[in-house]
């Protein structure tokens, strides 16, 4: 008993530690959170903390918010076209690097190794070194501002991440079942969707969720490509010009916040195992 | 299992036709276009480049991107490094990992609004409405603070953000590492006498060194390509301006497309020894393989 008191007692700082900077870490998005569920003049003249003076009175909180950016504010449009522009965004880039990446790994032909490294230099291009050049043959090509044109890019800027992990992944497979099926017959492009792409399905959802949550997450491509079009705007972007237009409104900000949220929280706490197991894959081994 | 057909090419074919025309073709345009005037018609030969590196606008960009490199790289790192080390001792370890995790999949936009209300300041006579402010009211005799307009504060301010989100993803690698470490050495370094420190500090910190290069170079890739944390909270205003904002604004406010393009090479020239570095590590691994 003493013993397991004294232990208590010098584990005691360490998790103080813990659970403040767990606490710190948490608090902002909890801030968040309440206050989107509080009506204007309580978000504007109290703090969200103080709700918990009484946290179950359930009266001091309120839908109308999420009424009112869903509908109103547009943040209902701009989830389904969040979710038009993250879908093909997704599946098209990862099946275009799985052929890549099977040839990579399994495949012999000239200049296979010099390509590669060419495709692994192109994993940190910054963006930004492509931006005008291609918003100008879209602008010419009538592609600003349309799904087609974003989903392209979106397979281009996704492409080195997912060629590469899917390389490194159907290399790491064993030799001995691709020789033996060749022996038996097979053809390539059946050991591909056969071996490969069913021994792969971790890392094809670790893949997935990256890319799925790098495209639902990203302002940056959105704001080039889809400019100002209202109409075509997913969620970051339609986020963006409520801070502007929005100001001090609070409580529909952080409603708004929340609903571009949602999606990402959903996947994140569902599919996590695979988040990080695809993060591990793409820095450690690289 | 020789391949001397077109087969592998109708493989590679469509991922290389792709990224030809989206990353290399562009970025050697970029290269182009960067010697040229604002609307691309006459050569100027560097005046870009020279404009790129003397004017004020871009002198505060490149400050507050060494400082966001400084504080974002060595925060983001050691503090994962320390709730990794920290966590592997409690039971609650995936809890308080998925909590500190969390922003990972978070838009930098919604975690923008998140702290931009955290930060929210009103006049010192009414009630605090931002989590910071209202700190600062009931626990000091200081007045409210303008946390992102005070010229002292607001690019921590920021780099606070970044690190918020970050930390998690160093953590999470920096976590795996460490397990990886086999128990028997640290176990025996406490036998002999090592106290918890030492054994931080001689044996955990050295295994774990290449790891932590990795994460540090993946930091340093985002600090240097930090947009839209400082483009939703303060646009670059009082004294806060990017490299990567900046080259935004050149490219959309000012239609100048040869600054913006200049601006982007500096860019690229900065990730260039990274990006040796990653080549490099990647032929050592294939030559274990």
């Amino acid at each position: 008993m003493n013993k397991k008191l004294t232990n208590a007692l010098s584990s005691l700082p360490l998790n103080l530690v813990i659970i403040g900077i767990s606490l710190i870490w948490l608090l902002p998005s909890v801030g968040l959170l309440i206050s989107s569920f509080r009506p204007e003049n309580a978000v504007l003249s109290s703090g969200w903390w103080t709700i918990f003076q009484h946290p179950f009175d359930f009266t001091q909180y309120t839908l109308e918010n999420y009424a009112d950016v869903i509908t109103a504010q547009g943040m209902g449009r701009a989830f389904l076209n969040s979710l038009y522009i993250t879908i093909p965004s997704t599946i098209i880039p990862i099946m275009v690097a799985a052929f890549a990446a099977y040839a990579f790994a399994w495949m012999e032909f000239p200049g296979r190794q010099v390509l590669f490294m060419i495709v692994v230099g192109l994993l940190v291009v910054p963006l930004q070194m492509t931006l005008i050049p291609i918003l100008r043959v879209y602008n010419r090509l009538g592609l600003a501002g349309t799904f087609i044109g974003i989903w392209l890019a979106h397979t281009g800027y996704g492409l080195p991440f997912a060629v590469y992990l899917l390389r490194n992944f159907f290399g790491g497979l064993p030799k001995d079942l691709f020789e033996s099926a060749f022996l038996d017959g097979a053809s390539q492009l059946v050991a591909f969707f056969r071996l490969a792409l069913p021994l792969s399905v971790p890392a094809l959802a670790s893949l997935s969720i990256f890319q799925f949550l790098w495209v639902w997450n990203d302002l940056l491509v959105a704001l080039i490509y889809l400019g100002g079009t209202e109409r075509v705007a997913p969620l970051t972007l339609k986020l963006s010009s409520l801070v502007n237009s929005l100001g001090q409104n609070w409580h529909l900000l952080t409603a708004a916040a929340f609903v571009s949220m949602a999606l990402p929280l959903v996947v994140f706490f569902s599919l996590q195992r695979y988040f990080v197991r695809g993060i591990l894959a793409g820095s450690v081994k690289g | 299992m020789k391949q001397r057909s077109v087969l592998p090419w109708l493989y590679v074919g469509p991922a290389l036709l792709i990224l030809a025309f989206f990353l290399v073709y562009p970025a050697l345009n970029t290269l182009y276009l960067s010697l040229f005037d604002k609307r691309s018609e006459n050569f100027v030969g560097l005046d870009n480049y020279v404009w790129a590196l003397t004017s004020k606008d871009m002198l505060t960009a490149f400050k507050n991107n060494i400082l966001w490199l400084v504080l974002f790289t060595a925060l983001t790192v050691s503090l994962g490094l320390v709730m990794a080390v920290l966590l592997d001792r409690v039971r609650y370890e995936a809890v308080a990992k998925s909590i500190i995790f969390l922003p990972m999949a978070i838009s930098f936009v919604g975690a923008g609004v998140i702290w931009k209300f955290m930060y929210a300041f009103r006049p010192a006579n009414v009630a605090q409405i931002g989590l910071l402010n209202a700190i600062v009211r009931n626990f000091t005799s200081l007045d409210p603070i303008g946390w992102l307009v005070n010229r002292t504060t607001n690019n921590l301010a920021l780099i606070v953000v970044g690190v918020w989100i970050w930390t998690g993803f160093c953590m999470v690698i920096l976590s795996a590492a460490y397990k990886g470490i086999p128990r028997e050495l640290i176990e025996a370094a406490r036998v002999d006498g090592a106290n918890e420190w030492q054994v931080f500090w001689r044996i955990t910190l050295p295994m774990m060194k290449p790891t932590i290069a990795v994460v540090a170079t993946t930091m340093v890739i985002n600090v240097l390509k930090v947009f839209d944390i400082v483009y939703v909270m303060t646009n670059g205003a009082f004294g806060t301006e990017v490299i990567a904002n900046r080259m935004y604004k050149e490219m959309f406010h000012y239609r100048s497309f040869g600054r913006a393009s200049a601006i982007a090479v500096i860019l690229l020239l900065a990730i260039i020894p990274v990006m040796l570095v990653n080549i490099r590590r990647f032929r050592e691994q294939e030559a274990v393989r």
